[in-house]
C-alpha cells in the first residue's frame, strides 16, 4: 500500500437486497455499508442466513432477477448497480472475480479444466486460443496443480475437491483482478487441504495485489488471513475492526457471543462452551428493536425499541450496540457443566479388534469382475469404556463411517472382533441383536434427512420404544420427559420436524437415539451440519447428557477442535487405520505421528497473533485413494518426516507398515517407525 | 470402450433372435394364412389348398420355420408373402417411404422441442412458459390421427384461399408429375409439409417438456454461476455450459424417439397415404401374413436396439464422466 489515502476498490453503501417468498418479503441485507482497500483482506463474518452470501452476490450481479437490490454499489468509482448483463460480464472475471463454496459443483462437468480456465482468458481478451491454453497452464501451475500441462487436459470429475478449488482460484486470478471475493472458499474441504488453499489464497493475493472479501463462518480462517473484520447478524453489519481489535476487544454482544461458543484447538478439554441462546430472527418481519436483542445477554428496555446504529467505539472499530460504550461487559452466566471424568479404570462398553472393512471394486457390465480392493477400514481396534468419550478423527475418505456402520451393523465382520458390552457379535442371533441394539443408539449427521418429514416429533421418540415392545401408557410417560431432557419442551410433541431449526432437530434425533436408555451412543458428525452458535448448546447437552446418563459416546468428527472439547480420548485415523490413540491432553499437546501433527497445525485457532506466529506444516497433495494404498507405511506419501530421512531409512518405511506401539503414558499409542513428540499448538 | 460397445452389439443380435421368434412363433399361432383360399365362393380343390398349405410350409413344427426363415434373411432373402412376392424388394422400398417422411420431422421435432424447452426454462413462469406448457398439454392430449386429421383440413382450407393447390395431402409426390429436378423436388416438399408437421408437432411437445425440466435442472447449478463470475454474459453462459449439460439426459430420449417413430406413425402414414413401415405391419396382419410381420418386427427391433446403442454412444460423446 502506498502513503497517501487509497481510494477503495469496492465501496458499498446502504445495500438492501429482498427477495420474495412464500411467507412475505425476505430482507436479507438491510442497509449494509463497507469498503475494501487495494491489497486489502476483509473478513465477513456471520452464520447463516446472515446475509453475507447474498450481499458479495449483489456485488457480482448474479442475484435472481426477482431479487430486489438498493443502495450502492461502486467499483473503482463506477456504480455497479443498474448495470445491463452486458457491462457487468466485461467486469466480471476481469476486474472482479470470485471464489465460490463448493468447488465439486462450481466446474462445468462437460469442459476440460484447461479449456475451462483458457475460457476465462478468452472472453476478456484478444487472444489467441493457443496463447489462452498455454496461460491456463501456467495458471494451474501456479495454483500448485501438479503435472499441469497434462492435468489442463483432464476433466473436473477426474479432481479432487482441493484440486478443483485450486482451479477455480486459478480462474479467479487469471485475469489479474482488483477485487476477489471468496464466498466460504474452504468450507467445504478437508482441514490440511483446507490450509493448501488458503495458501494458494495467500499466494493469489501477492501475486494479482488484490482486494479480497473472505466470507466464513470459520472465525479461525479469519484470523490468520484477514485485515479487518466485520460481523453480520440479519442482514446487517453489527461489528466492524481490524482483526485484533474484534478478536481481543469485541464489544457487539453478538460478536463476543460467537468467540466464546466455539471450540477452540488450543484451550484444555472439558471447557464448557457458552452458547447463544434461541434463534437467528426471521427476516420476514423484524421488529423495531436490535434483531440480537431476543438472545442477547446484556438486553436493556432500549434495545427493545430501536435498533442500535454501526457506531464508532474507537478510531478503527465500529459497533451496533447501545451498550458498546460501556466499560468491561460484564462476563455471561455459564450454566455450570462440570464434567470431568475418572474413566480408566471402569467397564469396557465398546471393543473393536482387528476390525477389516474391505469393498470390492468391480467393472464390467455383464462379466462383472473384481478389479481392486477399497480398504475402508484396515485393521483397527480401540476401547470405549463407560461413561467414556472416544473421539474418532480423520479427513474425508479415511474410514472414520465405514467403521462406524461396521459395528451398528452388530453382525460378524469379514474380519476382527467386535464385542458390545463383553458379547460378541459374531455369535447372536436376531432375538439376540435386537435386545443388545437398544444399548447401542446412532445419532446422525444430518438432522434434516435422518428424520422422517411426516412423522410429528412425538411418533419420532415412540417409534424405537414402540419397536421393543413399552407399553403405550410407559411411551406416553416418557415421550414428554425425552423432550425436556434434551432442552425441547413437551408440548413440542405434536410438531412435525420442518417446524424445528437445524439445533432443534439435531436435539430431536439425540433424543431418539436416548429413548431406549442405551450404554453406547455413537455420534456420526452430530455438530458439524450446525453453526457455531447452535453447535456449541448441542455440545454442552452431550456433556451433560453424559455425565447424567453414563453414556459412552463414541463420537467421529473432522473438526479436532470440536473433539478436543467433547472426548475423553482421541483416535486419529489415516486411510484406514488408527494411526495414533491416545487421551486427549497427550496427543493434542504432545501428537506423535506426523499425520496427527499436520492435521493440528492445519487447523486455523480463532486468535489472530497465535494465527500469525504459527508454522504450518503443510501437506502436500491429496488423500491417495484407498483403492490404491501405498506400500509400508500408507502415510509415507505425504509424510514431511519421511521425505526429511536419508534413503537407507525411508526404506523402512516404504517396505515395512508400521505398527500401533505404546509410546506415551496412558496408553498413548502411535503407529510410526520414527516417531517423535511435536507441539505443534 | 471399443471392446466394450461390441459386446453390447453382440447382446443386441440375440435380443433381436428373440423378438423376431416371439412375433413369428405368435404369428404362426394366430395366423390362419389358408382362410382366405378356403373361404373363396365356390372352394377352390382340395389340391390347390393342400399345395398352398405346401408351399408356406405349414406342416413343419414353427421352429423349423423360424430357422428356415431366419436363414434366408441371413442371406438378405426375407422370403415371399403368401401371396407370393418378394418381401426383400418391399422392405426397401417400405423402409425407404418411412424414413422420407420421418427424418425430417423428428429433426425439426427435437430441434425446435430443445428450443422451446430451453426458453421455457429460462423464462419459467412467464408468458411464453405457459403458452409453450399449454401448446405442449394440448398436443400431447390429442390422439394423433385427430391431429392429422385437422391439419389435412387445414391444408384444403389453405389451398382453397390460395386458390390453387399449395400444399398436397395424399402421397408422397404427385402420380405421373413431369416436371425437372427441382420441379421435382419442390413437389415433393409440397407433399411433405403437412406430415412433416403432424410428426414435429406431438415430439416438440413431447421434447420441449422434458427438455424444459433439464434445462430447469441445470439452472440453478453452481457451474453457471461460476461461468458467469468468469465474464460470461448470462445468455451466453446459458447456451455454452448450461444447455451443453442439459442436453445429456436427452440423447437417450432422442434415439429411442427416433427408432420407435418410424413403426409407430401408422397413422400419420395412413392419413396422408405414405405407404410405409407401420402400414405395411397392419397390411400384414390383414394378410394373416406371417412372414411381413416378422420382418417388419425385426426391422423394429434392429432399429431399437440400434438407437440404444447410438444413445451410449452419444452418452459416451457428450458425458466425459461416462467411461464404458
Amino acid at each position: 500500500m502506498t502513503d497517501h489515502v487509497t481510494e477503495p476498490v469496492l465501496s458499498v453503501d446502504d445495500l438492501t437486497v429482498s427477495f420474495p417468498s412464500e411467507q412475505g418479503r425476505v430482507t436479507a441485507v438491510r442497509g449494509l455499508s463497507y469498503r475494501v482497500s487495494p491489497g486489502e483482506v476483509l473478513g465477513i463474518v456471520g452464520e447463516s442466513g446472515s446475509g453475507k452470501s447474498v450481499s458479495s452476490m449483489a456485488v457480482m450481479g448474479l442475484l435472481p432477477p426477482q431479487a430486489k437490490v438498493t443502495g450502492s454499489i461502486r467499483f473503482q468509482g463506477r456504480e455497479l448497480l443498474g448495470r445491463s448483463d452486458v457491462e457487468l460480464s466485461q467486469i466480471r472475471g476481469r476486474r472482479i472475480s470470485m471464489i465460490f463454496q463448493d468447488p465439486l459443483s462450481a466446474l462445468t462437468p462437460v469442459y476440460t479444466v484447461g479449456d475451462q480456465v483458457a475460457e476465462a482468458l478468452l472472453v476478456h481478451g484478444a487472444q489467441s486460443r493457443q496463447a489462452a491454453s498455454a496461460r491456463a497452464v501456467e495458471l494451474l501451475d501456479l495454483v500448485g496443480i501438479p503435472g499441469a500441462a497434462r492435468r489442463a487436459k483432464s476433466f473436473p470429475h477426474e479432481f479432487s475437491g482441493g484440486m478443483r478449488q485450486r482451479v477455480v482460484i486459478a480462474m479467479a486470478i487469471a485475469n489479474d483482478p482488483d477485487l476477489i471475493i471468496a464466498d466460504e472458499p474452504t468450507t467445504a474441504l478437508d482441514v490440511t487441504v483446507q490450509a493448501q488453499v488458503l495458501a494458494v489464497l495467500a499466494t493469489a493475493r501477492e501475486v494479482t495485489g488484490a482486494g479480497i472479501v473472505l466470507i466464513t463462518h470459520d472465525l479461525g480462517v479469519v484470523a490468520g488471513l484477514a485485515d479487518r473484520v466485520q460481523v453480520m447478524y440479519a442482514g446487517r453489519t453489527v461489528e466492524t475492526a481490524p482483526v485484533d481489535e474484534i478478536f481481543y476487544h469485541p464489544r457487539m454482544p453478538y460478536t463476543r457471543g460467537l468467540l466464546a461458543s466455539i471450540p477452540r484447538l488450543d484451550t484444555g478439554p472439558r471447557q464448557p462452551l457458552i452458547p447463544i441462546e434461541g434463534q437467528p430472527p426471521s427476516l420476514v418481519s423484524l421488529g423495531p428493536g436490535c434483531p440480537f436483542a431476543p438472545r442477547c445477554l446484556l438486553v436493556i428496555d432500549h434495545c427493545l425499541t430501536t435498533e442500535p446504529d454501526l457506531a464508532p467505539v474507537s478510531d478503527t472499530q465500529r459497533s451496533a450496540c447501545h451498550r458498546s460504550g460501556e466499560a468491561a461487559p460484564p462476563a455471561p452466566l455459564v450454566s455450570g457443566v462440570e464434567c470431568y471424568n475418572t474413566v480408566s479404570h471402569s467397564r469396557v462398553v465398546l471393543r473393536v479388534e482387528h476390525l477389516v472393512r474391505h469393498y470390492p471394486v468391480r467393472k464390467g457390465a455383464i462379466l462383472r469382475r473384481q478389479v481392486g480392493t477399497v480398504r475402508a477400514v484396515d485393521d483397527i481396534s480401540f476401547e470405549l469404556r463407560e461413561q467414556e468419550t472416544l473421539g474418532l478423527v480423520g479427513e474425508s475418505g479415511c474410514g472414520k463411517t465405514s467403521a462406524l456402520m461396521e459395528i451398528l451393523n452388530l453382525a460378524a465382520p469379514a474380519h476382527g472382533r467386535i464385542e458390545v458390552l463383553g458379547t460378541d457379535v459374531s455369535a447372536l442371533d436376531r432375538r439376540r441383536r435386537m435386545q443388545l441394539r437398544r444399548d447401542l443408539q446412532v445419532v446422525f449427521q444430518d438432522p434434516i434427512a435422518s428424520l422422517d418429514p411426516r412423522l410429528p416429533v412425538f411418533d419420532v421418540l415412540a417409534e424405537p420404544l414402540r419397536a421393543h415392545g413399552v407399553a403405550t401408557t410407559e411411551i406416553r410417560r416418557q415421550v414428554p420427559e425425552l423432550l425436556r431432557m434434551v432442552g425441547l419442551r413437551p408440548e413440542h410433541a405434536g410438531r412435525y420436524p420442518a417446524e424445528f431449526s437445524g439445533g432443534q432437530r439435531q436435539r430431536i434425533g439425540i433424543a431418539r437415539a436416548l429413548a431406549l436408555e442405551p450404554k453406547v451412543l455413537v455420534l456420526d458428525e452430530p455438530v458439524s451440519a450446525l453453526d457455531v452458535s447452535i453447535q456449541a448448546g448441542v455440545l454442552n447437552l452431550l456433556s451433560e447428557l453424559q455425565t447424567r446418563l453414563g453414556l459412552a459416546l463414541l463420537f467421529v468428527a473432522h473438526d479436532l477442535a470440536v473433539v478436543r472439547h467433547i472426548a475423553d480420548r482421541v483416535a486419529v485415523m489415516y486411510l484406514g487405520k488408527i494411526v495414533e490413540i491416545g487421551p486427549i491432553n497427550a496427543v493434542y499437546t504432545g501428537p506423535q505421528h506426523p499425520y496427527t501433527q499436520a492435521l493440528l497445525s492445519a487447523i486455523p485457532i480463532p486468535d489472530p497473533a497465535k494465527e500469525r506466529a504459527r508454522e504450518r506444516i503443510l501437506l502436500t497433495g491429496d488423500l491417495p485413494s484407498p483403492a490404491d494404498v501405498p506400500s509400508g507405511c500408507r502415510f509415507r506419501t505425504r509424510c514431511l518426516r519421511y521425505a526429511a530421512l536419508t534413503p537407507g531409512l525411508q526404506s523402512r518405511c516404504e517396505q515395512e507398515e508400521p505398527a500401533r506401539e505404546q509410546r506415551g503414558e496412558d496408553g498413548h499409542e502411535s503407529a510410526c517407525h520414527y516417531a517423535t513428540a511435536h507441539a505443534v499448538l | 470402450m471399443t471392446g466394450f460397445l461390441a459386446r453390447r452389439l453382440a447382446n443386441y443380435v440375440l435380443l433381436c433372435l428373440a423378438a423376431t421368434f416371439l412375433a413369428f412363433a405368435l404369428g404362426s399361432l394366430t395366423f390362419s394364412p389358408l382362410g382366405q383360399l378356403q373361404g373363396r365362393n365356390p372352394a377352390p380343390p382340395a389340391s390347390v389348398i393342400a399345395a398352398k398349405r405346401a408351399e408356406l410350409h405349414l406342416d413343419e413344427p414353427i421352429p423349423a420355420r423360424f430357422v428356415a426363415w431366419m436363414g434366408g434373411v441371413v442371406h438378405g432373402d426375407f422370403g415371399s408373402t403368401i401371396t407370393g412376392q418378394p418381401i426383400t424388394d418391399e422392405l426397401g422400398a417400405r423402409a425407404g417411404v418411412s424414413l422420407r417422411l420421418f427424418a425430417l420431422g423428428t429433426v425439426l421435432g427435437i430441434a425446435v422441442g430443445v428450443l422451446v424447452g430451453v426458453a421455457s426454462a429460462i423464462r419459467q413462469y412467464k408468458a411464453s412458459d405457459y403458452a409453450a406448457t399449454l401448446f405442449s398439454f394440448l398436443v400431447l392430449s390429442t390422439p394423433v390421427f385427430l391431429i392429422g386429421t385437422l391439419l389435412k383440413f387445414g391444408g384444403l382450407r389453405l389451398n382453397e384461399a390460395a386458390g390453387s393447390t399449395v400444399l398436397y395431402y395424399t402421397g408422397e409426390f404427385s402420380p405421373g408429375f413431369q416436371g425437372g429436378w427441382w420441379a421435382a423436388l419442390a413437389d415433393r416438399l409440397s407433399h411433405l409439409v403437412l406430415p412433416t408437421l403432424a410428426i414435429a408437432l406431438s415430439q416438440i411437445a413431447l421434447y420441449s417438456r422434458y427438455q424444459r425440466s433439464a434445462m430447469l435442472d441445470v439452472l440453478g447449478s453452481d457451474f453457471l454461476r461460476t461461468a458467469q463470475a468468469k465474464g460470461l454474459t448470462r445468455r451466453r453462459a446459458l447456451f455454452k455450459h448450461g444447455l451443453r449439460t442439459a442436453l445429456i439426459p436427452m440423447a437417450t430420449l432422442f434415439a429411442f424417439g427416433f427408432g420407435l417413430l418410424i413403426t409407430g406413425g401408422v397413422f400419420t402414414e395412413r392419413i396422408f397415404g405414405w405407404y410405409g413401415m407401420g402400414d405395411w405391419f397392419i397390411y400384414g396382419v390383414q394378410q394373416n401374413d406371417t412372414n411381413i410381420v416378422a420382418t417388419v418386427t425385426l426391422f423394429v427391433a434392429v432399429l431399437v436396439l440400434f438407437s440404444g446403442w447410438l444413445s451410449d454412444v452419444l452418452y459416451a460423446a457428450l458425458d466425459p464422466r461416462i467411461r464404458l
